[in-house]
């Protein structure tokens, strides 16, 4: 029993309606990345924040090197020794890394700031775990990636010994996984123990060394990542086989869905544009994908295509319509539908309910509402066939407020909306990041038969895996611009990072204003 | 939210009892003015005790009074209905606008303006109440509109526009005062009504008491419209969803500079007719003031605070607040009129402050029950509102320019 750094013995812990964690044990060796696995409201996150102190559990206990500890808050657990790195990070945005790194924990002379020794502190563990941050950026101006190794110095500077990472890889760019994987094994040899939450299997086998699966806020099992493979993994995970997606190949249709013309989005971040005149078109019956390295003007693109930003020229044909100057309503009633890069800025309004939210782009509508009066029990009615049909699995169903559901369910809810609006243009932005396998798959699937369906689905994906999956065509941007046409077929990941690190350009997007 | 309960139960077992947000709200409300109550008692102790004499029976005098005289008589009963009308409307007029993410501190101003066109109408343009009301509607709704469209083209903080708007109406009102001399009767105050335009006081349904008008009816008809607007339309549907995710409204194709517009029409209208409510009572001229905002348009915030900005709470916390002022004038002459200000003055401040921490509680209970760490954004309006409170609890003469 002895070398068990944490335990976490018979945990419960209920909400309103769901038992969130029902008699969940989790045993972490010193010195070991345990991995946390589990279908989307599992209980994975639920878990880690009664781990951390922010839910007490109705049942169950505690121990830490043995002995039985009563975690009340955050500042208990900090006391304890365990740091976390929640999945929407918790920095302040006008703040300099420094600040926030010592920001709660300041240390103070006769009341004074003492900060040069702690920047010397800071500095010296950003380079022993090799955490590459620029100390007086402001978090505002930093990367995600850049933000996380704040979040990791954070605890590193509270000299915590057990890290909690909830989904750390959810946000970041494949470039940065690898960089984050790396981070972990160091901090291992360091001597710190870790507990992972992940739903990417390959995540998973790459880094940890044990790992527990929950289902449905059970415990299923703890299993040496050495002695276990994917398949099983994910059998444990959702309870049956994963089958890989099939896929019978596109209906080619001449009928052209959209077309975009010499598209220029210009920056918020700096002079250029970020969408340096593209041009592409999107036909029926197929999923066209937009690849390439975060950053490279995919956001903006779509951002100018569903009109949440201005454009500064081009023009936007969409179902033969010119949308170009059009409002977002009339746009979305013209047959566009948007599934958001970012589901708490944009998906999803929290403090509303799962009901309200998936009524949020048909309320308006006859049927919803008569004479201005919206029909509640109307609303109610249709979220909960939408609910049953992409099982989005909530406390309350149509009544649980979006804020309390888990992040995976928050995602399925809003592509649940999305498709239900049966717009002929499906624009979808990194559609299931923070999914579960299961879910991917259905969501994979649910893409294709929109496909098959003869709706145009307009993919962007920063991941490649994704992206050789589900499309029909490949577009590669890269600063801007388009830099590749590719057939999923006839191209490999490789040459698609070629491409989307700028270091080939095809021929014909050589020229300003190439034609895709 | 509305309270529905799922009538399946997913769990097997049930150990929390579901707290419905309705009853916490209430409950909060409660306790905080049980509060702030409690502390005017123990100011009341305090200022006996620094005195030269203390007379340790002067607070449970003037305690007892401050909660008996609202009761006390028809009369008083009557009074603290003409006293809520006005506050109901500037209550609603911050309550609206807090629904759609703004915060509406010129409700003064609004209110201000509202007053004053509806004694123009009243006694220039010779309109009888109805009408008159509807031009302190479309006063007020215009005085709001202007910070709305700043907002909304500009983005420009409603706060610093609506501030600075309370003090130009009051200019204003003042400049068109001067230059009509037909509505003045001294070059302080307006023509008594009953003299000027009875046409123009709001029917009093036979009552003879002075103090008896259909106000607080026209009010709790308000309350109950912008409820039902809030809860029951789309339009409603679309100002909460701007109040609490913009972007996320704009995304689904609510135009959220236009509900912003309407809003702060809407709000501003709201306020415009409790002063015209109050005016066209025929029991207060408008006196000319040019040091002081009338104090009505922020009694408003407290109001709206106290009932989480529902309008159908507003309607209760408006009558406590006005039941409050009516005791707070039977302390005397025990304790100065501007004692009872302050008095008061401090018994809203802490309830608006108990509020506060009754927010910080059920936001603990909500984290224990599993709710979210993410309520901070209406704290941090509560704690805008709560300094707003601070800055106008002190107190200040002249009261609406004194009854008649
Ligand atoms: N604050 C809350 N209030 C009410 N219910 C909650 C709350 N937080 C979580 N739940 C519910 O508890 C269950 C577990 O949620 P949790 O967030 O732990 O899932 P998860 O395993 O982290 O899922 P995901 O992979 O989607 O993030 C879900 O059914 C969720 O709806
Ligand atoms: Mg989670």
């Amino acid at each position: 029993m002895g070398d068990y750094i944490i335990e976490m013995n018979h945990i419960r812990k209920e909400f309103p309606g769901v038992v969130a964690n029902d008699d969940i044990t989790l045993q972490l060796k010193k010195g070991e990345i345990h991995a946390l696995l589990g279908e989307n409201g599992a209980g994975k996150s639920t878990l880690m924040s009664v781990l951390f102190g922010l839910y007490r559990p109705e049942k169950g206990e505690i121990r830490k090197d043995g002995e039985v500890v009563n975690i009340q808050n955050p500042n208990d657990a900090n006391d304890l020794g365990i740091g976390m790195v929640h999945q929407h990070f918790k920095l302040v945005e006008v703040f300099t890394v420094l600040e926030n790194i010592i920001l709660g924990a300041e240390p103070t002379k006769y009341g004074f700031l003492t900060t040069k020794e702690t920047r010397e502190k800071v500095l010296e563990l950003s380079k022993k775990f090799n955490l590459m941050v620029d100390v007086d950026a402001k978090i505002e101006d930093i990367s995600v990636g850049m933000q996380q190794r704040v979040e990791i110095l954070k605890m590193l500077y509270r000299e915590n010994e057990i890290l909690i990472f909830d989904e750390p890889t959810a946000v970041l760019t494949p470039q940065e996984i690898d960089e984050l994987m790396k981070i972990m094994k160091n901090l291992i040899k360091e001597g710190k123990s870790i507990l992972f939450i992940s739903h990417k299997l390959n995540e998973i086998m790459e880094v940890s060394d044990r790992v527990t699966v929950l289902r449905k806020g059970k415990y299923i099992g703890t299993v040496d990542v050495d002695k276990t493979s994917i398949d099983q993994l994910s059998e444990m995970m959702v309870g049956r086989k994963i089958d890989s997606i099939k896929k019978n190949p596109a209906k080619k249709t001449d009928e052209v869905i959209l077309e975009v013309n010499n598209l220029i989005v210009p920056s918020k971040l700096h002079k250029n544009n970020a969408v340096n005149n593209v041009s592409f078109q999107t036909r029926a019956g197929e999923i066209l994908c937009v690849a390439g390295i975060e950053g490279n003007g995919q956001s903006e693109l779509v951002y100018g295509i569903t009109g949440l930003e201005k454009i500064s020229s081009g023009s936007i044909i969409l179902n033969g319509k010119d949308i170009t100057k059009m409002s977002i309503r009339d746009r979305n009633l013209t047959g566009m539908s948007h599934i958001p890069e970012d589901r708490h800025k944009y998906g999803l309004v929290l403090d509303f309910n799962l009901g309200q939210n998936l009524a949020l782009k048909k309320y308006f509508q006859e049927g919803f509402q008569h004479n201005g009066f919206i029909d509640f029990g109307k609303i109610k009615e249709h979220s909960e066939i939408l609910i049953d049909l992409y099982d989005i699995r909530s406390g309350k169903r149509s009544a649980t407020i979006a804020r309390s559901m888990s992040g995976g369910n928050q995602q399925k809810a809003i592509i649940a909306r999305e498709i239900d609006c049966g717009a002929k243009l499906l624009v979808a932005v990194q559609p299931t990041r923070g999914l579960d396998v299961g879910a991917i798959e259905n969501i994979h699937k649910t893409l294709i038969k929109q496909r098959d369906q003869g709706k145009a689905v307009l993919l962007v994906s920063l991941e490649l895996d994704e992206v050789m999956d589900i499309s029909d065509r490949i577009l590669v941007m890269y600063n801007g611009k388009i830099v590749a046409e590719l057939d999923p077929k006839k191209t490999t990941p490789q040459e698609i990072g070629l491409y989307m690190v700028g270091a080939k350009v095809q021929d014909r997007f050589k020229t300003v204003g190439g034609e895709a | 939210m509305l309270g529905l309960k799922s009538k399946k139960d997913t769990s097997p077992q049930k150990t929390i009892t579901e707290i419905s947000e309705l009853k916490v709200t209430v409950i909060s409300s409660v306790v905080s003015i049980i509060v702030g109550l409690l502390f005017g008692l123990v100011f009341l102790f305090i200022i006996e005790v620094i005195k030269e004499t203390p007379d340790m029976t002067n607070p449970f005098y003037g305690f007892s009074n401050l909660m008996v005289e609202g009761f006390s008589s028809i009369r008083s009963i009557i009074k603290v209905l003409y006293k809520a009308a006005p506050l109901l409307m500037v209550g609603l007029a911050v309550g609206f606008a807090f629904k759609a993410g703004l915060f509406n501190i010129g409700a003064t101003g609004q209110y201000t303006v509202g007053a004053f066109f509806a004694l123009i109408a009243a006694i220039l343009w010779q309109f009888p109440w109805w009408a008159a009301l509807i031009v302190a509607m479309i006063a007020g709704g215009l005085w709001g509109l202007v910070p709305g469209i700043f907002k909304a083209v500009f983005n420009i903080n409603e706060v610093i526009t609506t501030i600075m708007l309370n003090w130009t109406a009051l200019f204003f009102v003042n400049l068109l005062f001067y230059n009509n001399p037909g509505i003045y009767e001294s070059r302080e105050r307006t023509m008594n009504l009953a003299v000027a335009n009875p046409s123009a006081i709001l029917p009093d349904l036979g009552v003879s008491d002075s103090y008896f008008n259909i106000g607080i009816f026209i009010a709790i008809l308000f309350a109950v419209v912008i409820f039902i607007v809030l809860e029951r339309t789309t339009f409603g549907f679309e100002i909460k969803a701007c109040g609490n995710n913009k972007n996320a409204s704009v995304y689904a194709g609510i135009k959220a500079k236009r509900t912003i517009v309407y809003t702060m029409l809407i709000s501003g209208a709201l306020a415009g007719v409790g002063g015209g409510i109050q005016y066209l009572s025929g029991t207060v001229p408008y006196t000319v003031t040019s040091t002081t905002l009338l104090p009505m348009g922020f009694n408003g915030i407290p109001v709206a605070l106290l009932a989480f900005s529902n309008p159908l709470g507003i309607i209760i916390t408006s009558l406590f607040i006005s039941y409050l002022q009516v005791g707070g004038e039977a302390m005397q002459p025990v304790y100065s009129p501007e004692m009872v200000n302050i008095i008061t003055s401090v018994i809203i401040y802490f309830s608006a402050f108990a509020l506060i921490v009754s927010q910080l509680i059920k936001k603990y209970m909500k984290k224990r029950l599993g709710g979210d760490e993410a309520t901070e954004e209406t704290d941090v309006v509560l704690d805008v509102a709560s300094e707003e409170v601070n800055k106008i609890s002190t107190p200040k003469t002249p009261e609406e320019g004194g009854e008649k």
